[in-house]
This record gives structure tokens, sequence and C-alpha cells, in this order.
């Protein structure tokens, strides 16, 4: 059961001739757990015509067929459900993935010393966080992870890093991306994991949604190579528990 | 598995960008996941109504260049989005236009006259297994390859093989022109000096062009956002204008990302994306607003726009002045000898 107590700053904007966007904020900030919210009571209401919800950082994009519901009709609709005080949006319990990580990358350290950390302790940190899926993006499947304590708001790098690996994980403004693909980066390279965000063959291709917990377990490099090299599922280890 | 209604169709030479596309993978932008398709969605719906069929199938995008195909059983097709050379046999085929073509054959597309991207729809579709709902190449994401000499297709049953030959004239989509724009949640973010300028400037389509979409040259004042703080990343559409930190406005077309950080000025009505991929390096470019009562005026569900589509194709009535063994027809089938 979560809700919109303090109705945050929402705006209705259009995105396409199918499209509107519930962004909250002014549009320079991240509002994910309104956006997450609303994501969840849109869909509890399972609006005719609505063919597409999808949850962003601070926003949420409604696709309609404009055949079956005008622009018009569908804003009242929203506006109505979300600007309620008090929405019930009980949409049963969520999910806790636990993702097996090795932190071995090449700049934990330098990580560390802007958090002010040990590395040990670094580690830890970042184990026992229960992160959520702010966003997927940028690449099928990727997820933006957040948040991680305030020590960790760290600007991205000022150089690219050229290159890092499937399944590295980065840091940058108390978020952890994990990369789906090889790509360059200008968030630092702390650790990596044998998880496969979209794998098209898959009977869930996607794995996680937006809304997801992920937590972190420190295993070793070796375990890592291990599960890179044979697992069918493209999981990686992970399991996935039903949270209560 | 093959069904006895199956028709293969064989690729003997393939063009460099040559891919199956259909309508995509629409409804995934929450994980990632731009919807991809037919970069000329257009040409595959006209495709559809030479054919007669009720609904779009999946067809061979040619980007730039065709190939040559050979087919084992007979196969009606339609050729539509950008204008290219072909024949079968060397007698050349009416572009815009359903033909058929027979068992040993070669149906040789070439080079692209006008446009960018043409396609070669077949009446059956082309079947196979697709990935999430869809046949679609999506070449950013890694799904499907382009097509490649010693390929092969299989082609579903036809369902009206008795049509006769069609042709359609639609508006013209290769040469540029105007692009339809409506605002979107980060108009605001442009002053109105600058979103009345983007109207008055004669844009040409980037040679960095691809299927993620279209970067826009122009010459003189930079375009850019009043502000300097860049916005939050938020979702990011096909059609949507994204002005990068050079000033340079990048049309998203099928296969952009899902989430951009620059800020958009507007989106492009579904309906012009098309003049954005087919028009050639050179052709002008240029924006017009359109309120969003507006812009959604001019929405076309895909079931319309194929209905329009169909009440514009006509049959191939052929000028006997262009059938070049006019001879050898029966011309005078059924008159019988009279008493002398």
């Amino acid at each position: 059961m979560s809700q919109l107590t303090k109705a945050p700053q929402m705006d209705l904007h259009p995105m396409g001739q199918d499209g509107i966007l519930v962004r909250f904020g002014d549009g320079f900030e991240v509002a994910t757990q309104p956006a997450l919210t609303a994501a969840r009571v849109i869909e509890h209401a399972r609006i005719e015509g609505v063919v597409e919800i999808a949850t962003a950082l601070a926003s949420v994009l409604v696709r309609f067929a404009p055949d079956r519901i005008s622009r018009a009709q569908l804003a009242d609709r929203l506006r109505e459900m979300l600007l309620q005080p008090s929405v019930d949006a009980d949409d049963g319990p969520g999910r806790l993935w636990t993702i097996p990580a090795v932190f071995d990358g090449p700049q934990l350290a330098d990580v560390a010393r802007h958090a002010g950390l040990t590395e040990t302790a670094a580690i830890t940190a970042l184990t026992d966080a229960r992160l959520s899926v702010l966003a997927i993006g940028f690449a099928p499947g990727q997820p933006y992870l957040g948040h991680l304590p305030d020590a960790w708001d760290m600007p991205r790098q000022t150089d690219l890093t050229p290159e890092v690996p499937a399944g590295a994980l980065v840091t940058a403004l108390r978020q952890l991306v994990l990369f789906a693909n090889p790509s360059p980066t200008g968030w630092r390279w702390i650790g990596r994991c044998a998880f496969v965000p979209f794998q098209p063959d898959r009977p869930d291709p996607f794995a996680l949604q937006a809304g997801d917990c992920v937590q972190f377990a420190a295993t070793d490099a070796g375990t890592i190579d291990q599960l890179r090299r044979n697992q069918p599922d493209g999981l990686g280890g992970a399991t996935c528990a039903t949270l209560t | 598995m093959r069904d006895a209604d199956m028709t293969i169709l064989h690729i003997d030479q393939a063009g460099p960008l040559m891919t199956v596309q259909d309508m995509g993978r629409p409804g995934r932008i929450g994980v990632g996941l731009s919807p991809g398709g037919a970069m000329d969605r257009a040409a595959l719906i006209e495709g559809a109504a030479l054919l007669g069929l009720s609904e779009v199938v999946a067809g061979i995008e040619m980007a730039g260049l065709g190939g040559t195909f050979r087919t084992d059983a007979p196969m009606r097709f339609a050729l539509t989005g950008a204008r290219m050379d072909a024949q079968i046999d060397g007698q050349p085929l009416r572009w815009n236009a359903s033909h058929l073509l027979h068992p040993g054959q070669d149906l040789r597309i070439g080079g692209v006259q006008a446009g960018a991207y043409g396609y070669l729809v077949p009446a059956g579709g082309v079947r196979g297994e697709g990935v999430l709902d869809s046949r679609s190449a999506h070449l950013s994401v890694g799904l499907g390859a382009p097509l490649a000499a010693g390929d092969t297709l299989v082609i579903g049953q036809d369902p009206k093989r008795d049509r006769p030959l069609q042709i359609i004239v639609p508006d013209d989509r290769l040469s540029g022109g105007l692009l339809r724009i409506m605002p979107g949640p980060q108009t605001q973010m442009f002053d109105p000096a600058t979103r009345q300028r983007l109207t008055q400037i004669t844009f040409g389509r980037g040679a960095r062009s691809s299927r993620t979409g279209s970067p826009l040259d122009y010459d003189g004042h930079r375009l850019g956002p009043s502000g300097s703080r860049g916005p939050v990343s938020d979702f990011i559409r096909v059609g949507d204008v994204q002005i990068t930190g050079d000033g340079t406005p990048f049309v998203m077309l099928a296969e952009c990302q899902t989430v951009g950080g620059y800020p958009r000025i507007g989106t492009v009505i579904a309906d012009d994306l098309s003049r954005v991929a087919q028009a050639a390096s050179g052709a002008p470019l240029r924006f017009e607003w359109m309120t969003i009562a507006q812009a959604d005026a001019a929405y076309r569900s895909v079931g319309q726009h194929l209905r329009e589509a169909a009440a514009q194709v006509r049959p191939l009535v052929r000028d006997p002045a262009d059938i070049p063994d006019l001879l050898s027809y029966q011309l005078i089938d059924g008159v019988t000898a009279g008493d002398p």
C-alpha cells in the first residue's frame, strides 16, 4: 500500500500524438518515488485506450490509442486520480533481486576516497544497500539503481572511460548502473557481475522492472567469471524473492 | 518445418543494409527498447494496400541498394518507398506497384533513384521466427542482422493471389519538404525567438543519418536552449527533435535510444517522419509548428492509414507503347473467323 500524501509538483505534457508525459518536479530534479507511485496508480485504473505505461527518473509516459480515448479525456482521468490527496495503490508485493557481484573495479579505491571510506567499508556499504530500479534505459533492460547513502553523491569523472565490459557496475550521483553491453562511460567503474539485463531468448527477456529492489552479494572474481561463461538463463546466479 | 503454402525467397545478392522490417515492437520504452520497425512506415502500408491485404506485413527494407531475388513459387510483391531501379529478367518494373515473380525469373533491384529506403513487400509477408512479437531487425540493440547473399526467407501464403496488379501514386515524400512539429515536455526550455527561428531555417539531412535518427545540417547562428542547466534524463521518443550540445537538431527515428539528456524542442508528427528518413542529402527540410490540437487531429491509426491507401490504388493498365513484345500477345482472342 503506497500513498500519495503530499502531492508533489506535477504537470502533464504532450509527448507525441499518442502520448502524455506526467512529469514530477520542474524537469531538472530526480523524483523517482512519486513517478513509481503514479505509475502504479495509473496501472491500477486500467484506463480503456491506454496502451503503455513507463516510468523514468521523474516522469511517467502514458501512451494511448487516440481512436479509443482522446488526449483531453485521458488528461482528465490522470489529473483526477493523481491529484487526490491520498490514493491507494496496493500493487501487491514487490520483488527483491539478489545479484552476485565482485567489487574489484579499477576505480574502487578512487570511489572509496570520494565517499570517505576504506575499500572494505565501501564494499560493505554497496552490499548493505537495498537499491531500487529507478529507471531502465540507454540499452534494453539496463537499470539505473539507487540511491546509495549521501556520502556517495559524487560527480561523474571528467574523462570518459573508453570501455567497460558488459556486467560492469559503475557509480555516480548516489546511483549504480549495471551495463548491459560493453560501453564507454563517464561514471566510475567499481565492480562487475554476470547478470544479463536483456536476453531475447529468455522467457522473460527483460529481467528487471522499474520499482524492483536489488541487493548485491559480494563474491570473488573466479565465481563471476564462471557464471559469465556458464549460465543458460543469463541471470548470473541472481535470485528473485517476493517481498511480503 | 515448411508448410505446403509457403514460398521460399532466395537472396542471391544483397546490398549492405537490407533488413526485414515490419511495424516494430512498440510498448517497451520502459524497459529500454525503442519500437524500431520500418524507417518509412507509409511504404509498408502502401505495400499492403497495393497487394489488397487487410494488415501490414513484414517486408524487406533496402537502404540505398537492393539485391537479386529468386522464388520457388509464383510470388506477388509490391515495390514501395524510395524509387529504385528494378527489373525482372531485364524488363524494367514500375515502382509503387505490385508485380508477380515466377520461379526461374531473376528480380534485380539496384540503387536508389530518389529517397533512401526502398521496400520489397511480398503478399504473404516475410514469416519465420520473430523476437518479441516482431520480425524487424533492430540493429542498434543487436536483434537480427542485415540480410546477406545466400539467405532464404520464408514467405507466407498470399491471401489474394489472383488479384490483378495495382499501382499507387503517393504524395512525394522523397525530396524533403515540410516537417510538422508539435510541442513536447521541454519546448519551453527554448525561448519564443528560438522556436520561431526553427521554422525559418532550411535544413539538410546530415551524413551521419542512420536507423537511430538524423542530424540536420544548417548554416548560421546555432540553435540552443535558453538556460545552461541540462534537464534530468527523461524518455525520448521517435519523432522527438533533440538539440545536441553544438546546436544540431537530431530527429529521433525507429531505433533511437529510449532515454536522453539533451533538451528536445518538439516532436515531428508521425506522418512526416518518412520525409526525414527518405530525404536525400541536400534535400531541403523545414519545420512548421502545429498546436497540440492540430497534431492530434492529424493522427492516423495504421488501420486508417491502410484504408486510405487502399482507396488510392488502381489497376495497372499497361500502355501498349510500353509493351515491347506486343506482337506476341494474343490480341484477337475470341475472335472467330467469319464466313468469307
